[in-house]
């Protein structure tokens, strides 16, 4: 899916937006900090944080239990905010669509493990993508393992970290399920997901949508996708961490039996049975994360003030700076994985610089208070079809600016002189 | 930059840039074992012959960060044709200079600095005392002590073999 933002989007007043972000304003080493791990987990705005300090201060409760004034007030905060996320990625209906969880990852294995238990057999295949990330390889090797094997194809990447969809009607071909990344963790690459899930459904697949990256740097619509569930993450969405979110067609999530059981999750419980609530509940055992659902509504309100459309064409003309930047400064001593700069790219660049080890390029980054993530991107059958055991990841957010990028390059520099 | 010169010593990049003892030995008869840092991808692997009670030779392959690599190569020009006893011994040794960092933040639970800090004999690591820089840098310590678990996990294998 190519997110072009309209013509005309208003650019971003990032100097001014940086001064929301309380973390920008400390040093690393002596020197300012400049923080490209947003793809990992991003910062939060001040409004954020005080939307969870006040809900501490004034409201907090446990939800669906008290009667009393804070309870019935925390109830609503939290239920509010499975409104406020599922209108942020267009769900039909997210009183009852939208499930909280802890994180992208654990969405995913509640799509495998109560979706997965009920309609898949051994020996069924399900599609995935040459790029996903663990969080949605291992649930469904998991299951595979519990239900006595599953045929787990994979969309291939071509030379420039796209799909490679010529043979898609082949490749969907006979698979129940279709598991695809929005936007790649490591590449950066915005696939077509909707033509993707167009060709599933016509094979009578479901799509499961990874949205980990893309929901929180640009505009996402569940239907316009064709998603029949979608995962993201609050602390990537500058909310806080402990907080997840699944969204699944109600029809699909009215048909799935219980994650985990516990407390809020039942309708009725007898010596030797019982009997689950409805979604969202069904899947919500336990106390849920209430003071960071609070954050989330925080988050999300932040960017919809903003407006996403603009945070993503300012990350997409960074991107484009900095592809270009680092080409003319490091030239072919640096080389970025992933598809050119253009419209189905997001502002994640896996860097290789000469022979230097990811690891010691982050190192060397750190001295000059930059924040980038070395590694394998929690993405290893990706990183062994690049030939490479790990890549330096530095990844943009709205207040990132054409000063971060010197920066990046100036350290990077450094880093050649010390091991050159 | 003085925090990086200290973590990437003069002999730390020279052993990157040109490790010793690289290879790998026919196994059998050689022992071979591999180390592997999930983290970062950083692999290892050692095939080592002991005979005699001695490790008679070693070689190192596989491939990661400077820490890791200098560090395996520092080794096995340490321990080459060293008798078993005394490898083992260096093993500790080297293991406890990595933990000093850690060793010392355990000790201190009162949070007044008195208690004593672990004594680690650094004279008897010789070049390898350029890796201490490494503690300063706790994300990293893995990286260098990456080829010495895979080292004695090794000598484990081997002696559990002959016995
Ligand atoms: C594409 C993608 N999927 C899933 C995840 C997992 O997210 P979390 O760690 O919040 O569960 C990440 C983040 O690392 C990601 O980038």
């Amino acid at each position: 899916m190519a997110v072009t933002p309209p013509a005309g989007t208003a650019p971003l007043n990032v100097e001014a937006l940086r001064k929301d972000f309380p973390l920008l304003t400390r040093t690393v080493h002596g020197r300012p900090i400049v923080y490209l791990d947003s793809a990992s987990s991003a910062l939060q705005p001040r409004s954020v944080i005080d939307a969870m300090t006040a809900y501490y201060e004034t409201t907090h409760a446990n939800v669906h239990r008290g009667v009393y004034a804070t309870a019935e007030a925390a109830t609503a905060l939290y239920e509010r905010a499975r409104v406020v996320a599922g209108r942020f990625i267009g769900a039909p209906s997210p009183a009852h669509e939208i499930v909280f969880t802890k994180n992208t990852t654990e969405s995913l294995n509640l799509v495998a493990h109560s979706w997965g238990r009920a309609n898949l057999r051994a020996g069924d295949a399900i599609l995935l993508t040459e790029m996903e990330h663990h969080a949605n390889i291992v649930p469904w090797m998991i299951l595979s393992e519990e239900i006595g094997g599953l045929d787990i194809r994979y969309i291939p990447i071509d030379g420039d970290g796209r799909l490679a969809l010529d043979d898609l009607d082949a490749l969907v071909d006979g698979v129940k399920l279709v598991g695809i990344s929005a936007m790649s963790n490591v590449l950066g690459t915005i696939p077509p997901v909707a033509r993707v899930a167009e060709a599933a459904h016509r094979a009578g697949a479901i799509v499961v949508v990874d949205g980990a990256q893309l929901v929180p740097h640009a505009p996402v619509d569940v239907t316009a996708l064709g998603a029949d569930f979608l995962a993201f993450s609050a602390h990537k969405t500058m909310g806080p961490t402990g907080i997840g979110v699944l969204w699944g067609r109600a029809a699909l999530l009215d048909a799935m039996g219980p994650f985990l059981g516990g407390g809020g999750m039942i309708l009725d419980v007898k010596l030797d049975s019982f009997r689950p609530a409805p979604p969202p509940a069904r899947f919500e055992a336990g106390t849920p994360p209430i003071a960071e659902a609070v954050g989330l509504t925080a988050a999300i309100q932040y960017l919809s003030d903003i407006g996403i459309d603009r945070i993503r064409a300012h990350e997409l003309a960074l991107t484009n700076h900095a592809l270009a930047r680092l080409d003319e400064k490091l030239g072919a001593d640096c080389r970025v994985f992933g598809p050119p700069a253009g419209p189905d790219r997001g502002g994640v660049m896996s860097l290789a610089y000469r022979d230097v080890h990811a690891h010691d390029l982050a190192q060397v980054l750190d001295q000059f208070g930059v924040c980038v993530r070395p590694g394998h991107h929690c993405a290893k059958p990706l990183m062994r079809k690049l030939g490479v055991q790990a890549t330096a990841r530095a990844s943009l957010s709205l207040f990132s600016d054409e000063h971060d990028i010197e920066v990046l390059i100036e350290g990077l520099l450094e880093a050649g002189r010390l091991f050159g | 930059m003085a925090d990086l010169e200290e973590l990437y010593r003069e002999i730390i990049l020279d052993h990157y840039r040109s490790p010793r003892n690289r290879g790998e030995l026919d196994s059998p008869p050689a022992h071979r074992v591999e180390g592997f840092n999930p983290l970062c991808g950083d692999e290892v692997v050692i095939s080592m012959l002991v005979e005699d009670g001695k490790v008679a030779d070693l070689k190192i392959a596989g491939s990661g960060c400077s820490i890791s690599q200098s560090s395996a190569s520092l080794m096995s020009a340490a321990v080459k044709g060293k008798p078993v006893g005394e490898v083992r011994q260096l093993i500790s040794t080297f293991k406890g200079m990595m933990s000093i960092h850690e060793a010392a933040l355990e000790h201190d639970h009162d949070g007044d600095g008195s208690d004593e800090p672990v004594e680690i004999d650094l004279d008897k690591l010789g070049e390898l005392a350029a890796l201490q820089g490494v503690v300063k840098f706790p994300v990293r310590i893995k990286c260098a002590t990456l080829s010495w678990n895979a080292l004695a996990q090794g000598l484990d294998e081997v002696a559990a073999e002959v016995s």
